[in-house]
């Protein structure tokens, strides 16, 4: 039987068209961007197009786009650049609590190195909490960095109003798009932001490369240093076949988002409301409605993550406990901590991320196989006395 | 992290042992302060022969699979044997565990380590 992959938010297959896009850059289009020989001006070209989509895509000026080798990058660019650029003016960062690691980690590695950093609380929907934001606002504060949707619980954030608040006190604002773009509606605009992270492979791109966009005007320290590629704001020589799939999978996106984002809801709600009337004493984490349209995550009382991992596995379903990066990790998940679940709450629960392959009949698959699954595991848990 | 092993996943899928025992001799509750899961061990003991011993695990796979390894080890041990089953000797009873999973072993070393205590405890009563 083929396998039921429900771990979209960890990586997507990427297109075949956009695959097929990129082989001729490895090969026949092969010259350095760089260059001055005519050979070179077609991956030059293919760079700029793909430039313009990435940038019609967010609603933004080619020129504001610089390509990066992946979502941790853009990340830790935006936020170790603006603190670089800006540690004249202040050294306060504010964020959320339920970043993804390579926000989190690298505001801690700015705290070692002379800067300070609230982590904003969030309520128990995963949603930050809008008048702590302002409360945490010093003359110090250069950077607001909050994602635009939570990896782990998918809750999507009021970006453009946290985006309002930034502006109208003169801070930069930053947010990690990485598991919404492709997926819902990302325009810069809209949503009032001077800085976002996009990552290729969340979207049926290609993995290890990304984009940030960084809004005209703002002040940023680029963090690899050497040839003059990315208008000096990111040295080496180009991933020319990641950059054109990059552009491949958001001109795709671009035509199947609207639809897929409908058809994923429903799938969604309806899978969740299956497990839910099917197995008693789990509950879905996050926020019902204001979430990504792929994200199902759920907590079943008393039992342990990593063995209903292992269990799924054997039925031929792949998914995952919280974000797959820490799947080795002992901490149960600071996301699911943050929203107020108790200790085993928090270990004991699976994110079921859907794509465009999923279908009903997959997951009515999964639903049936859920319940044994529990059951089982429950009757050698100490801690499920029901 | 490393795949776990056949052994381990055989003791996943099917663990021997689950479960408690009524009016057991003695009975070991212990967590993993590491990760925060937890095991109880029961123990049933004649002529200092332990005789049946039944686990219950809220943990994860290498959790599930050393406890039951752990039960199929010390029953028919004496409880002098059943006190050299260490960690390790679990551990390898599986044809070894990843490197990040080692310290869940503990969990069985130690809930056997507190059953037998119990066990010497209710002696000394009676
Ligand atoms: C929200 C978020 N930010 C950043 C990343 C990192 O992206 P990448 O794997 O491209 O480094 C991920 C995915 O792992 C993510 O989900
Ligand atoms: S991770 Fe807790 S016992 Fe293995």
């Amino acid at each position: 039987m083929k396998m039921i992959y429900l771990d979209h938010a960890a990586t997507t297959a990427t297109d075949p068209e956009v695959l097929e896009a990129m082989l001729p850059y490895f090969h026949e289009h092969y010259g350095n961007p760089s260059s001055i020989y005519s050979m070179s001006r077609v991956s030059k070209n293919a760079i700029e197009n793909a430039r313009e989509i990435v940038a019609n895509a967010l609603g933004a000026n080619p020129k504001e786009i610089v390509f990066t080798s992946s979502g941790s990058e853009c990340d830790n660019f935006a936020i170790k650049g603006v603190a670089l650029a800006k540690q004249q003016k202040g050294n306060h960062i504010i964020t959320s609590s339920i970043e993804h690691h390579a926000v989190l980690y690298t505001c801690k590695f700015l705290e070692k190195n002379g800067f300070t950093v609230t982590y904003l609380p969030i309520d128990q929907d995963g949603i930050v909490k809008l008048d702590e934001l302002e409360k945490a606002i010093t003359p110090q504060t250069i950077l607001i960095t909050v994602m635009h949707a939570n990896n782990e619980i998918g809750t999507i954030q009021p970006i453009r109003q946290i985006g309002e608040i930034a502006r109208k006190n003169g801070i930069t604002f930053h947010t990690d798009a990485v598991q919404t773009f492709g997926h819902i509606p990302v325009n810069v605009d809209n949503l009032n932001v001077d800085i976002l992270s996009i990552s290729g492979h969340k979207f049926y791109g290609p993995k290890g490369v990304g984009a940030l966009y960084i809004r005209k005007g703002i002040k940023i320290t680029p963090l690899i240093h050497g040839g003059d590629q990315e208008r000096r704001r990111r040295a080496s020589t180009e991933n020319v076949p990641g950059i054109i799939g990059l552009g491949k999978a958001v001109e795709i996106a671009g035509k199947v988002m609207k639809s897929e984002a409908i058809r994923q809801t429903k799938l969604r709600d309806e899978f969740i409301r299956a497990i839910l009337d099917n197995i008693d004493d789990a509950r879905l984490n996050g926020h019902p409605s204001l979430r990504l349209p792929n994200n199902v995550n759920i907590s079943f009382e008393g039992i342990e993550g990593e063995s209903i991992l292992l269990n799924l596995d054997i039925e031929r379903i792949a998914a995952s406990t919280g974000s797959a990066c820490s799947s080795s990790s002992l901490e149960p998940s600071h996301v699911l901590l943050s929203i107020g679940l108790t200790h085993e709450f928090a270990h004991g629960s699976v994110r079921f991320s859907l794509g465009k392959q999923t279908t009903k009949d997959e997951l009515d698959y999964v639903v049936e196989a859920l319940p044994g699954i529990v059951k089982k595991l429950r009757a050698m848990s100490p801690l499920y006395k029901k | 992290m490393e795949p776990y092993s056949e052994k381990v996943m055989d003791h996943f899928r099917n663990p021997r042992n689950v479960g408690e025992i009524e009016n057991p001799d003695g009975v070991g509750h212990v967590g993993n302060p590491m990760c925060g899961d937890v095991m109880e061990m029961y123990i049933k003991v004649k002529d200092n022969v332990i005789v049946d011993a039944k686990f219950k695990t809220f943990g994860c796979g290498a959790a599930i699979a050393t406890s039951s390894m752990a039960t199929e080890l010390v029953i028919g041990k004496t409880i002098d044997e059943a006190r050299q089953i260490t960690n390790k000797v679990v551990a390898e009873a599986l044809d070894g565990l990843p490197p990040v999973k080692m310290h869940c072993s503990n969990l069985a070393e130690e809930a056997l380590e507190a059953a037998i205590k119990d066990y010497h405890q209710k002696q000394k009563k009676n």
